[in-house]
């Protein structure tokens, strides 16, 4: 039946042990021994796993040293696999040669927990600027998070290209428009786009330290706060696991509401970025549209809920708003109005052979490299991978309404706007299933507080796609780690590889496309 | 031709105001341009700075934009480089890496260097507090004009900050 947990028992026999306090208890959870890291990627490899994520955890207040985790997914089912290192020899295989994303989780885990991947092709520090003290490892216990740090010299070795009219260009931290910051370097011949490198860390806020500092309750508030736009889906993330951890039994009604306001912010920010992509093809009109249909939602929001983008609606236990007659008559005839004026716009956009000239075989990124890199959500599916989690791991009400994921194979900024359209449909009909089938009773129950030494896992379809959370409890049942993985972490990667090829201009159309958070992958 | 109408057709669609917000806009929005006429010989530019933001506040930045508030009518633009700016709308909290980058957008900005500090951790760093990575409000880096507090503020209460800062400034 576990196809990833068989695959591990074949490779390892009994070295890998299958135990310890985590869940939900649906998930297994192997400790192996640190040799086999290796050995246990290559089983996931074989059996054309997905790596979700891979971080370390300093378990010293546990009476260990680090334990450094991969997340494995295939199909609907998730594995973890675990080593532990000793404090005083912080060193481990690197699987970056079996799983692309690890290249960018392992240099992280280095900066920041200073765990070395042996074996890693570029050990340039990730997020830790070259003005950091070398020794500064945020997420060790032995790491005073109060202090500001000093300033010391550093550089950061760009990749080069040199050859005969080529050129590098720079853009950011500090963009022409607003958006995050974030450093993008190019080297181009002509318009066409060599190589693209991607630095990100400009809004490292410390957000996985100072969940070590907030109590269960306040890392919900925090977690909503890991990337603005999508505020509902990281507390929903983060609720999901510290209830798993505490058997916490959400009420009905609460999940379908949960459901509902997870619907509700997918479809304004896709609103958003059909807006935004068209109108990096010079096509303003459909931003002033897309924006207006936006702004209705949020205002409704607003209205039954008491904020525009739902901050603070999802609570451990459960929801702290309900929804009464008067608010589900006006969700219905709002998405009458919305859906209407949508198709309409869709139709312009499908029609206008100009924008089709700038979105179709733009920023491809094929279905093989997809894959390979581990990508997720909307990127994922524009380029034929079928994974959601709503349809893979469904709560309450994705399993009794279903869910129908589209997925297109072109892989093009296309591709990526046309999934946006077929889910903002899907979106619509769910919310209307919610409205007229929503159960009675309590919004929220009693969350509760782990066991100590124990950890709770959960992912949850945002509307960028699968966001991961992975929380810890200390001995005295604090938050001894809080893990996120934002969707933004590997599909950050697909960036870089779609724009090869294509010319400078076209850039922020591609990037659009994406649309990729930066707050929430620097963290 | 038939897409032209269908824009035609929608694009009337657009220009009318929500009516329980239009008045509300309206007064905010005539006592601005009033002073922008006043202060900016009819035009603010503003630049806006993600110091450190969680994406929220960019949002209802974005919103302002929209054709609902349409803060251009009242002479609100907002530039892409710093050096035609009038006005810096930062949002934060401010990061160390993201310290030395606003510090040399706030040099190249011309005087009066009007700086607004947007939403709760743009006033005193929010949840993020003041740690290694966070350095807390706008004001521990650069001189702030005017603190706009919310999470994320509402886009009335941007345009209501923008006012009082080129009111009062």
């Amino acid at each position: 039946m576990s196809i990833l947990k068989n695959a591990i028992i074949s490779a390892l026999g009994a070295d890998a042990v299958f135990d310890g306090n985590n869940y939900p208890a649906s998930m297994d959870f192997c400790v192996v021994p640190r040799g086999k890291f290796v050995d246990a990627a290559k089983a996931m490899k074989k059996i054309h796993a997905l790596l979700v994520a891979e971080w370390a955890s300093d378990e010293s207040q546990l009476g260990r040293g680090f334990g450094v985790f991969a997340c494995y997914r295939w199909g609907a089912e998730y594995l973890i696999v675990k080593i532990e290192l000793p404090y005083d020899d912080p060193i481990f295989a690197s699987i970056t040669n079996k799983f692309m994303p690890a290249y960018r989780f392992e240099r992280q885990m280095k900066s920041l927990m200073g765990v070395v991947p042996v074996g890693h092709p570029d050990l340039r520090p990730w997020i830790k600027f070259e003005d950091w003290p070398e020794d500064a490892w945020p997420l060790r216990k032995s790491f005073d998070a109060s202090k500001p740090m000093p300033r010391v010299k550093g550089e950061y070795k760009f990749v080069r290209a040199e050859g005969e009219g080529v050129y590098e260009i720079p853009v950011g931290p500090v963009h022409a428009g607003i958006i995050e910051p974030g450093h993008f370097r190019f080297q181009a011949v002509g318009e066409d786009i060599l190589n693209l490198e991607e630095r990100l860390g400009y809004v490292h806020k410390g957000i996985e330290k100072r969940f070590e500092a907030l109590s269960w309750q306040e890392g919900s508030r925090l977690a909503g706060r890991v990337s603005g736009d999508t505020t509902v889906a990281h507390s929903l993330a983060y609720c999901m696991a510290l209830e798993s951890m505490t058997g916490c039994r959400v009420p009905e009604r609460a999940q379908w509401l949960r459901a509902l306001f997870l619907e509700r912010e997918r479809i304004a920010n896709h609103l958003g970025d059909l807006g935004a992509i068209c109108n990096d093809a010079a096509f303003a009109f459909m931003l002033y549209q897309m924006s207006r249909l936006k702004e209705i939602m949020l205002r409704t929001n607003h209205k039954l809920f008491g904020h525009r983008f739902m901050m603070d609606r999802i609570i451990p236990g459960g929801v702290s708003v309900d929804i009464g007659p008067d608010g589900r008559e006006l969700i219905l005839s709002e998405l009458k109005k919305l859906l209407k004026e949508f198709n309409r716009l869709v139709v312009i956009y499908d029609e206008n052979s100009s924008l089709e000239d700038r979105v179709r075989e733009t920023g491809i990124l094929i279905p093989d490299k997809a894959r390979e890199l581990c990508a997720v959500g909307i990127v994922a599916r524009a380029s034929g991978l079928n994974l959601d989690c709503r349809m893979q791991n469904p709560f309450p009400p994705y399993d009794r309404i279903g869910v129908n994921v589209p997925v297109l194979i072109s892989g093009d900024v296309h591709a990526r706007a046309w999934v946006r359209v077929e889910e903002v449909r899907e979106s619509i009909r769910i919310i209307r299933e919610i409205i007229n089938a929503l159960p009675s009773g309590p919004i929220s129950a009693e969350a509760g507080i782990p066991s100590p030494d124990s950890s709770g896992f959960s992912a949850v379809e945002g509307w960028r796609g699968e966001i991961v959370y992975w929380l810890q409890a200390g001995p005295n049942s604090e938050i001894n780690r809080g893990m996120v993985r934002d969707p933004s972490s590997v599909n950050w990667l697909g960036l870089e590889q779609a724009v090869l090829g294509n010319i400078v201009p076209d850039f922020p159309l591609c990037n659009k496309s994406f649309n990729q958070s930066y707050s929430g992958h620097d963290l | 031709m038939k897409i032209l109408n269908q824009i035609l057709r929608t694009g009337i669609v657009t220009e009318a105001l929500p009516p329980e917000v239009e008045e509300e806009i309206k007064s905010v929005g005539a006592k601005l341009e009033e002073a922008i006429r006043r202060r900016f010989s009819r035009s603010l530019t503003i630049r806006q700075v993600d110091a450190g933001s969680c994406n929220g506040c960019e949002l209802e930045i974005h919103a302002i934009n929209n054709p609902i508030y349409n803060c251009e009518r009242f002479g609100i633009h907002f530039t892409a480089s710093p050096r035609f700016a009038d006005m810096l709308l930062v949002t934060g909290p401010v990061t160390r890496n993201m310290e030395i980058a606003l510090r040399r957008t706030y040099d190249s900005t011309p005087t009066p260097k009007l700086v607004v500090a947007v939403g709760d951790c743009g006033c005193n760093g929010g949840i993020f507090g003041e740690t290694y990575a966070s350095l807390g409000g706008i004001d521990k880096v650069i001189p702030v004009d005017v603190y706009i507090s919310g999470c994320p503020p509402t886009p009335i209460a941007l345009l209501h900050g923008i006012l009082k800062t080129v009111e009062e400034k």
